[in-house]
């Protein structure tokens, strides 16, 4: 058996990669399953309830799905450059943290304003950004590797934000209620910084958050910086190989800054959202916002979409479906840790069938003259 | 004196810097031979809930079943690092992403939870653990009592295995081919070495590492099965491969020093002492010092000296050179 590069990648394969890596990683999930005393199928089924078909499943999968999306945006940005930028669970802590401070400032009583909220996704857009230009300054200037600064970074954003609450009297923490001199808690948002939803089925309890709204339009903009302007194309020949990108003439600093910068933001954005749509409040508690691992998340989301914004939104509503019937179904004769099962083995047959689109696996002795 | 905040800081540091010493030992040894797993986390994980389960169920005496319960973490987390070197050595799959996807496949939302929950291990504390092995006697002696002495078997192994390892990659053959394999596959390949080979073995030892430090967290530090019971050390371990320029003897210094800054929080609290920044920044001193470290020593010449492996997550291949 012989392995060659593939000199064109067919297009089927693309979709068809991912594709039979999910249909996989069910059957190999249900080999685990089976062998330890569960049924398969009905766990199966109720992941599937609990995610899309119960009453206000498409709701709560919506909220699990909106900050998966920013984060696999974000990842991807970057990963298309190969800046493997996977600190977006920092800078999503970094961007909570900047745009919870617009809102309790510039918020006040009252219907949604327009005005606090964009100076909401303003700031968590500036916080995240700053805290990937960081590692994105770093690989710039010094050329250190951005996997472990990011990585490390993480963990500072982490304790900076529990710090934030738990151990210091800060303009985010609440200071005067009763609840607040019992346990440290953190500021609610004033009512005009709360983000709108639109209202899908009332019934159903289906809302679309302003963040889902706001991935999607990142998502665009972002398929039109990388396939139609000339930032995106050097951006790509760089990361596809440096040395030609230099000879090229391409200012391969300037470009890194600028990914690092948005891959942060976007990271951020998922941060602002979090605060405003979902949790109104800083979130600081150390089992709260940070167990839930949207920014490593986020990467599984990038890498099973290969990095394309679009496909990166589709598969965040059904990574998120997957969270969303983890968290419900917890507990209650369930298998816990499954979910985490399926992402792992979803993105180990994905990362494994990369090798498909990539190179052509020959059986047979190698002939004279074949191309 | 020996409950001077030093002395007790600096026992407890030895005792908590025990995990990250495994785990970076591992980590520095696939690293050498190019391979960079960020799953340690995840591999710890499953080596603490496997080692905790190996001693919950064999009805022998306690040495016995401790040793056996070593020897299964060893190869759970060696049987989690296959996974990922036949994705990045044979499949050629990104090392980032695949190290991350084995984090989130075992680690504390994944595989180790799965099997706590399903071993029913959350319920009841360790059967046996690791106690200290020399006499209170010993252990009361001032200072170097309670910090040398006042410790369990797997602190003076780790101790071994830093002297064994740092023999192995500098005074014998196959530990010059780890070398040579890390930084120039090509060449090593030429010269007859089994670049795939070496990369197997060395990434599943030091699968084998995180799994005993895991399992140290369960048998010997907290002796029972919580889900995520590693909090992280799986990361500082990477880092502190970093920190200790790939050398095994920087690994015990930095393991023990970011163990001391573990301990200090909670025996300042202990004290009654106000924590105030101090929660800020003895948690976060290991990652910033990390990227300083990485910072300072990343221009290429410093690399080379320091001993960074220069093919460190690059794929071999041999067909495309």
């Amino acid at each position: 058996m012989r392995i060659e590069r593939r000199l064109r990648q067919p297009r089927w394969l693309l979709v068809a990669v991912p594709a039979c890596s999910l249909v996989f990683a069910f059957f190999a999930t249900g080999i685990v399953l089976q062998a330890t005393g569960h049924s398969a199928l009905s766990s199966y089924r109720q992941i599937i309830d609990a995610a899309f078909l119960n009453s206000g499943a498409l709701g709560q999968t919506l909220i699990a799905a909106t900050p998966l999306a920013f984060t696999g945006l974000a990842a991807a940005a970057a990963f298309r450059m190969r800046l493997f930028n996977i600190g977006a669970e920092g800078q999503l802590y970094v961007g909570a943290i900047t745009s919870a401070a617009a809102g309790l400032y510039l918020g006040g009583k009252g219907g949604p304003s327009a005005f606090a909220i964009a100076a909401m996704v303003a700031a968590g857009c500036a916080g995240g950004a700053l805290w990937g230009l960081i590692p994105g300054m770093l690989r710039a200037f010094f050329k250190t590797n951005e996997i472990i600064t990011s990585l490390m970074l993480n963990y500072v954003a982490a304790y900076l934000l529990t710090y934030l609450i738990f151990n210091t009297a800060s303009y985010w923490r609440d200071t005067t209620g009763f609840n607040a001199s019992v346990f440290p808690t953190s500021k609610n948002l004033p009512n005009s910084a709360i983000w709108p939803g639109a209202v899908i089925h009332a019934r159903g309890g289906i809302v679309l958050p302003l963040g889902a709204g706001i991935a999607v339009l990142v998502a665009i903009l972002l398929w039109v910086l990388y396939s139609r302007t000339r930032f995106g194309f050097e951006a790509q020949v760089l990361g596809d190989s440096p040395r030609a990108a230099r000879y090229a003439g391409i200012r391969t600093r300037r470009k890194i800054l600028a990914v690092m910068a948005i891959s942060g933001a976007i990271a951020g954005l998922g941060g602002a959202s979090q605060v405003g749509d979902f949790a109104h409040t800083l979130d600081a508690d150390p089992n709260g916002l940070q167990k839930q691992y949207y920014g490593y998340t986020g990467i599984v989301v990038a890498a099973l979409a290969r990095y394309n914004p679009f496909a990166v939104v589709l598969v965040a509503f059904l990574v998120g479906g997957l969270q969303n019937a983890g968290n419900t179904l917890q507990g209650a004769n369930f298998p816990s840790g499954l979910v985490g099962v399926m992402q792992g083995i979803i993105l180990f047959s994905a990362l494994g069938g990369e090798l498909l689109v990539r190179y052509r696996v020959r059986f047979g002795r190698i002939r004279e003259a074949t191309a | 004196m020996n409950n001077s905040l030093l002395v007790v800081v600096l026992a407890s540091g030895v005792a908590y810097g025990t995990p990250l010493l495994f785990a970076s030992l591992g980590e520095l040894l696939a690293e050498r031979s190019g391979v960079l797993n960020l799953g340690v986390e995840g591999m710890m994980l499953v080596g603490a809930v496997t080692g905790f389960w190996a001693v919950q169920r064999l009805h022998t005496g306690a040495g016995l079943s401790l040793t056996a319960a070593i020897g299964v973490a060893a190869v759970a987390g060696a049987a989690m690092a296959l996974i990922h070197a036949f994705l990045v050595i044979t499949l050629r799959a990104s090392q980032i992403v695949s190290g991350l996807a084995l984090t989130i496949f075992a680690g504390a939302a994944g595989l180790s939870s799965y099997l706590g929950n399903d071993l029913n291990l959350s319920d009841n504390p360790a059967r046996h653990q690791f106690h200290a092995v020399f006499p209170a006697s010993v252990q009361n002696w001032p200072v170097v009592g309670p910090i040398i002495f006042g410790q369990n078997i797997l602190v003076y192994a780790s101790w071994a295995c830093v002297v064994l390892v740092a023999l192995y990659l500098s005074r014998t053959r196959a530990g010059l081919n780890v070398r040579a394999v890390g930084e120039s596959p090509a060449a090593a390949d030429a010269m007859g070495i089994k670049v795939v080979w070496y990369r197997y073995a060395h990434t599943l030892v030091g699968g084998a590492f995180a799994g005993i430090a895991g399992a140290t967290f369960t048998l010997a530090i907290t002796p029972q099965w919580v889900s995520g019971i590693t909090g992280g050390a799986g990361w500082i371990a990477i880092a502190l491969v970093i920190f200790a320029f790939w050398r095994p003897a920087l690994c015990l210094v930095g393991a023990y020093f970011f163990g001391a800054l573990q301990a200090l929080p909670p025996q300042l609290q202990a004290r009654e002492i106000q924590l105030g920044p101090t929660a800020l920044w003895t948690n976060a001193l290991p990652y910033v010092m990390t990227i300083v470290v990485l910072a300072l020593v990343s221009s290429s010449g410093a690399r080379r000296r320091l001993g960074a492996p220069a093919s460190l997550g690059l794929p071999y291949v041999r067909e495309e050179r």
